[in-house]
């Protein structure tokens, strides 16, 4: 799999069931391209998730992220690079 | 299988009893829970009908079956009245009926399985043009979900890529948060479906309850600045060719006035997108009435020329920009919408507000200063006397525009337009002098045939005192005809007129357009008695080719209350002119059947 320009997107959604079917939903339903997902609770707020995604839409990346607001159970999206990021700390487990 | 388990084809006690309980107080509408001072026990069914009376909601229609037998329990003993649809997608049409005429969020229920999949196509029909629609739907029990139980479906995942947000509701305490939080979201922003599947068990728990929520409402809109709106000012005087593009986003904000009063202090003249269309009166001086596929020849060919587009609650469809690269090639756009998500979606515009249309027209009126364009007036006036709108036959009652014009003049501005989808629902948009916003309805974004009749039955519960008048033909009419019971048993004051061509009318032109003639899979080899369908379900029918007096006839089915089909022959060939092929630009539009006489 190669990706050519990825960004990576550091999100906070509730943390109940359906939230990650509602965001991969999303991504299905239009047709955006998801490289890799990340979630776990959030260590000091279990009623929060943490969600990392690696996207690779360059073009539609800000109509993405708009999309990805609009989703009831995201509290916030930002974008994130590589370093720092939990596709950084993992790499070496989809080799 | 149990009897409880199947979907009966009659309610029972949901549906003898509404109507009755007017009187009875609180508790008696509950069945006498057990009360304390601070709590009384309910179910969660229980709880979610007295939620739902909380919101205002005064009618509900659906189909009961297994998995929701406990809601109609409840229900029997509400004041809610309930509208016993014949199929779960004419109870979902019903209610995005009522919807759509009010503004308000309305209800449909249905079962689990079968039951939410048949309402799954009004679900998708509000969401792509943005009902407030709450569809709630029984499950199975928790302990069953995910065994393949009978009747068993993933509601929640089905619903999901076509609602605002769903819900799978895990308590009856639940309830609580989830009903208001439903209506909020279903109303707030831009509004749309919400979908609440409710396993039987939720349904059944009891709980007890202290205080109730308060209703959910519309949240408030994001705050507009003078500035912005000063800027789009200053970019509207600045333009010389400037056209505005109004939608179903102004209706929804209920702004009509104040876009006239914009429009006319400004002197711009406006676009009707389908959803748009009666929030300028056709007859308007600056309408241009509707763009795009099947727009005047001058409206499309004066947006070749505008060198502003101003977008009003609009999402810049398809259908309406035709090929986005040769969309309005000499002009700038301003795009006020209250969804981000649409901003830069299709084009990029040289300024946005994402606002509520209304709150950003109000400060404009405030603040504008009233100027005319008189030059570019003379040349939208020019197009429109060079390039009119042909409306063949209009004088003809069995031909399309004829048969339209003769209904317009029957009723009055009072009556409330529906249609199914397809040629009458183009010619209908085209021609019909809509006065009015929330006049008209239809599905616009799914285009889904089978929407007019159930559609048309919400309308008339929801505004009984005028006239409900839906256009149909004989493709979309089968395909929720067995509505025909359900308007009858109401004896709702809803006409259902129908250009019958015995074809799928747009699917035939497109064939003879696009296809080479070749006619696939259009006629109904096996033609339809309508009105004797119509009778058959209990409503009135006349066709008025066996009318020794059409016309007389037609006022007279107009005229006299109650239900009633209407057929009108329409020929075949008849087609709805001008037509963009989809895919092309618009000012590429085809006026009629030889190719030589495109423009």
């Amino acid at each position: 799999m190669s990706v050519t320009n990825p960004a990576i997107l550091k999100l906070t959604v509730k943390n109940h069931p359906g939230v990650l079917s509602h965001v991969c939903g999303l991504f299905a339903r239009r047709a955006y391209n998801l490289e890799g997902v990340m979630v776990r609770p959030v260590r000091d707020d279990k009623k929060l998730s943490r969600m990392w995604l690696l996207v690779n839409e360059e073009d539609r990346l800000m109509q993405l992220i708009k999309q990805t607001e609009k989703l009831v159970d995201v509290i916030s999206v930002e974008q994130h690079s590589m370093a720092g990021s939990a596709f950084e700390a993992t790499q070496e487990y989809f080799v | 299988m149990t009897e409880l388990a199947t979907r009966p084809k009659h309610s029972t006690a949901a549906q003898s009893q509404h109507g009755h309980a007017h009187e009875q107080t609180q508790s008696e509408v509950h069945g006498d829970p057990k009360t304390t001072a601070e709590t009384r026990e309910l179910s969660g069914a229980q709880l979610l009908i007295e939620l739902l009376e909380r919101q205002g909601i005064t009618c509900i229609a659906g189909v009961p079956g297994g998995a929701n037998l406990p809601m109609y329990d409840a229900l029997s003993g509400s004041d809610i009245k309930h509208v016993l649809a014949r199929h779960e997608q004419g109870a979902g049409f019903i209610a995005q009926g009522m919807a759509r005429v009010t503004g308000k969020a309305q209800v449909c229920f249905a079962s689990s399985g079968p039951g939410a999949t048949n309402l799954i196509t009004a679900v998708a029909d509000a969401h792509l043009d943005s009902i407030p629609l709450i569809a709630i739907t029984g499950q199975v029990p928790q302990a069953m979900i995910g065994t393949d139980a009978f009747q068993e479906i993933d509601t929640f995942g089905l619903m999901l890529p076509i609602t605002k947000h769903n819900y799978l509701v895990r308590s009856a305490e639940e309830l609580l948060e989830v009903i208001p939080a439903a209506f909020e979201l279903a109303l707030s922003g831009r509004p749309g479906p919400v979908s609440i599947d409710i396993p039987k068990d939720v349904q059944n728990e009891k709980i007890e309850l202290g205080s109730m929520p308060a209703p959910g409402a519309r949240l408030p809109d994001p705050v507009v600045t003078e500035h912005e709106v000063d800027d789009m000012l200053s970019r509207i005087t600045a333009a010389k060719q400037p056209v505005l593009m109004i939608g179903g986003g102004i209706v929804y904000a209920d702004a009509t006035e104040l876009l006239r009063y914009f429009a006319e202090q400004m002197d711009v003249p406006a676009v009707q997108t389908f959803m748009g269309l009666g929030v300028l009166p056709s007859d308007h001086p600056l309408s241009l009435g509707m763009l795009g596929m099947h727009g005047a020849p001058f409206t499309n060919l004066v947006l070749e020329e505008c060198d502003l587009l101003v977008g009003l609650g609009v999402r810049f469809d398809d259908r309406a920009t035709g090929k986005v690269a040769a969309f309005c090639p000499n002009a700038e756009f301003i795009h006020v919408d209250i969804d981000n998500s649409e901003i830069g979606k299709v084009l990029q515009p040289v300024q946005s507000i994402v606002a509520d249309v209304g709150n950003v027209l109000e400060i404009a009126n405030r603040r504008l200063q009233p100027q005319s364009n008189e030059q570019w007036q003379q040349r939208v006036a020019q197009l429109k006397s060079d390039h009119p709108l042909q409306l063949d036959g209009s004088d003809e009652i069995f031909r399309p525009y004829g048969a339209i014009a003769a209904v317009a003049e029957l009723v009055d501005s009072s009556a409330n337009i529906t249609t199914d989808v397809g040629q009458h629902q183009m010619w209908v948009a085209q021609a019909y002098p809509f006065e009015r916003p929330r006049q008209w309805i239809s599905s616009g974004g799914l285009g889904t045939m089978g929407f007019g009749l159930p559609a048309a039955i919400g309308m008339a519960l929801a505004a009984p005192n005028q006239k409900t008048i839906c256009f149909s033909g004989d493709g979309s009419l089968m395909m929720n005809i067995q509505e025909f019971a359900t308007a009858a048993e109401h004896n709702l004051d809803l006409k259902v007129i129908i250009l019958n061509n015995n074809h799928l009318g747009l699917v035939r032109q497109q064939q003879t357009l696009f296809y080479n003639k070749n006619l696939s899979a259009v006629k109904f080899e096996q033609r339809t008695d309508f009105p004797a369908a119509a009778i058959a379900m209990g409503m009135a029918g006349i066709d008025l080719s066996e009318c020794e007096n059409p016309r007389e006839a037609l006022k007279q089915a107009l005229n006299e209350p109650g239900p009633c089909l209407i057929n009108i022959p329409i020929a075949e060939t008849e087609m709805v002119f001008p037509m963009v092929a989809p895919g092309g630009a618009n000012k590429d539009m085809i006026v009629s059947e030889t190719p030589e006489a495109a423009t």
